[in-house]
């Protein structure tokens, strides 16, 4: 109060001004608003619901969408073996995310650490992936997948060690494999950061007072560090799997899909429908079903846990 | 008997310390091979990146570089490029922090629907929304806006995709200003836009710069949106032209690592430049909100 002493001088000449100064507080609201709003329903709610209409045509673009097929294209993607083999992927990206990739993430905060000499470098260093584009990583990442060892860096390891060269991105057992590995690559600093963030929220005090009541490095770990690192831990897996189903830029710069369908995701499906064969009724149906997917999920995980934090409403 | 358990105790500490230094380079070093490849790759003539791809360019040959750098296309993009990363972001934050600042701070009927209908948006992410998207855009085009094929279509669309995540961020950086301020600023008579002139923008201003570091990263390294709107090359952002320069020279692995290399350069240069406020922005926008 002592910044503002004018403060009660103000007080008679209020009524007379209410009512003008009211009005534009009012219209401080709508019109603060507005532009958010417009682009936000032009953009993101109205597609939505444009996108459900053509996904009950049979449409390839021209013209106006006159074939109603109702749910036929839905029950096609359902049904369709390269539709559910983007599933299977994404499901396959899922696991070996929190199976691998998170722990591995966990495992390198833990050991970065508050108070490891050199702990910023390391951050920069492992965060350094994240800010790179997709596009470039996956390029990247091709020339050292690379089928032949005179030109791969890793069939050149291979040979070196005496091992067969692998054709990391054209075997159809392997491809998604070797792309989980660039993901990997990319991604694990985005969630070391969130675990570095949340270990450095933990008192030092309570894993003091553990480790002076006797318990060990591995305890202390699982009864302290990780049940007080819960909150970060379940945004990190959200993230993590929404992530996961939305797979597209990496997958279809460095296999379109490929080969043979090996590497589909749901995304790369869609793209594959909307923009390159044009039939834009079966894509937007594919749309919607991921949607759903998207939807179903966060609602369910906000169910079944705690609501992550950063989707706490008002 | 103390000597002994001390000596075990900072041997303890000693090997943990190494084993951990050894696991922490490895990664180190498993994160910057495909970099260091990239720029050995990068300054190699076509010849020795297929008799020698991974060993270390000796002595450098800087034709493919030089020869990107004065294409007149590359800077094309370059300069697409800053346009809609510098557009995106000044409209993105105005707008988000203008609405974040209602939802912070103002009282009004239906806030709460308006927040979780924005808030929805994170459900909804581009990749999945791209070509609902693209329908609106087409339907706009048939309406006399030009949205195809323009730099504003691509600026308008990462503009709105930004908005569920920045408003988020934006609005618990607005809430933790204490209300003690916007108590005393209303009682000296200020109207709420003073209040949000004068007093909350100059003190949010450290995380007005956090959203706008990852708001620039994002639209800069963006391939989804200038992919489906963009046509005629010379509006080509930088990554589309990756993307594209890939397809075409796919074969020539060391003008691919030079083009691949000098893209990616800025992203580099500005992490370090900005690297506080990009982790600043993405823990807050992942942790708290």
């Amino acid at each position: 109060m002592q910044f503002f002493p004018v403060a009660q001088s103000r007080e008679p000449q209020k009524n007379e001004a209410d009512f003008p100064r009211k009005l534009k507080d009012r219209l401080v609201i709508v019109l603060f608003l507005l532009p958010a709003l417009v682009l936000f329903i032009t953009f993101v709610i109205y597609p939505i619901f444009r996108s459900i209409y053509f996904s009950t045509f049979n449409w390839k673009g021209f013209g106006p969408a006159v074939d109603y097929v109702g749910l036929d294209n839905y029950r096609k993607i359902l049904t369709d073996t390269v539709f559910l083999k983007a599933i299977k992927n994404v499901l396959i990206i899922i696991t070996l995310s929190l199976g691998l990739q998170l722990p591995l993430a966990l495992i390198l905060a833990v050991m970065v650490g508050r108070d490891l000499p050199g702990r910023s470098v390391f951050r920069t260093i492992f965060f350094l992936p994240y800010v790179l584009s997709e596009v470039n990583t996956a390029i990247m990442w091709m020339l050292l997948y690379n089928a032949d060892p005179e030109r791969g860096f890793l069939n050149a390891i291979m040979t070196l060690l005496g091992l067969q060269p692998v054709a990391w991105l054209a075997d159809m057992n392997i491809v998604i494999y070797a792309i989980f590995f660039t993901l990997t690559w990319k991604y694990f600093g985005f969630h070391m950061l969130l675990y570095l963030t949340g270990l450095q929220n933990i008192p030092k005090e309570i894993e003091e007072a553990a480790r002076i009541d006797g318990a060990n490095a591995v305890q202390n770990f699982f009864r302290i560090t990780l049940p007080l690192l819960s909150s970060t831990l379940k945004t990190s897996v959200y993230m993590s799997i929404l992530g996961s189903i939305q797979q597209f830029i990496i997958v279809w710069v460095m296999t379109r899909g490929g080969p043979v369908n090996a590497s589909e995701t749901m995304a790369t499906y869609m793209y594959r429908y909307g923009f390159v064969r044009f039939q834009l009724g079966y894509g937007s149906a594919v749309a919607i079903i991921m949607f759903l997917f998207c939807m179903i999920f966060s609602l369910l995980y906000q169910a079944l846990t705690r609501k992550p934090d950063y989707l706490t409403g008002l | 008997m103390k000597r002994p358990s001390n000596f075990t105790k900072w041997l303890r500490k000693y090997y943990s310390r190494i084993i951990i230094y050894t696991f922490l380079v490895i990664t180190t070093i498993l994160i910057f091979i495909p970099i260091v490849i990239l720029l050995f790759g990068s300054v190699k003539t076509t010849g020795q990146m297929y008799s020698h791809p991974y060993s270390i360019p000796n002595p450098p040959n800087w034709d493919n570089i030089i020869n990107i750098l004065s294409t007149p296309s590359f800077w094309t993009m370059m300069k697409n490029s800053l346009v809609v990363m510098l557009s995106t972001t000044i409209g993105a934050v105005t707008i988000c922090a203008m609405a974040a600042f209602v939802f912070a701070r103002l009282k009004f009927k239906s806030k709460g629907f308006f927040f979780n209908l924005l808030s929805a948006g994170l459900m909804f992410p581009i990749n999945v929304a791209i070509l609902p998207v693209y329908f609106v855009l087409r339907q706009m085009e048939s309406f006399g806006i030009p949205m195809i094929d323009t730099l504003w279509g691509v600026i308008f669309v990462q503009i709105a995709f930004e908005l569920s995540g920045s408003i988020l961020i934006l609005r618990g950086f607005f809430t933790a200003v204490p209300s003690e301020l916007q108590d005393a600023a209303y009682i000296d008579g200020c109207s709420n836009f003073d209040f949000f002139w004068r007093i909350m923008l100059p003190l949010v201003k450290p995380s007005l710069a956090a959203v706008a570091a990852l708001v620039m990263i994002k639209s800069w390294n963006d391939l989804l949106v200038p992919l489906i709107v963009l046509n005629s090359n010379h509006l080509w952002t930088l990554p589309l032209g990756t993307m594209q320069f890939q397809g075409q020279y796919g074969q020539d692995l060391a003008l691919i690592s030079a083009f691949v290399a000098l893209s990616a350069i800025p992203t580099i240069i500005f992490y370090f430049v900005a690297e506080r406020q990009i982790v600043a922005g993405l823990t807050a926008g992942a942790i708290k909100g």
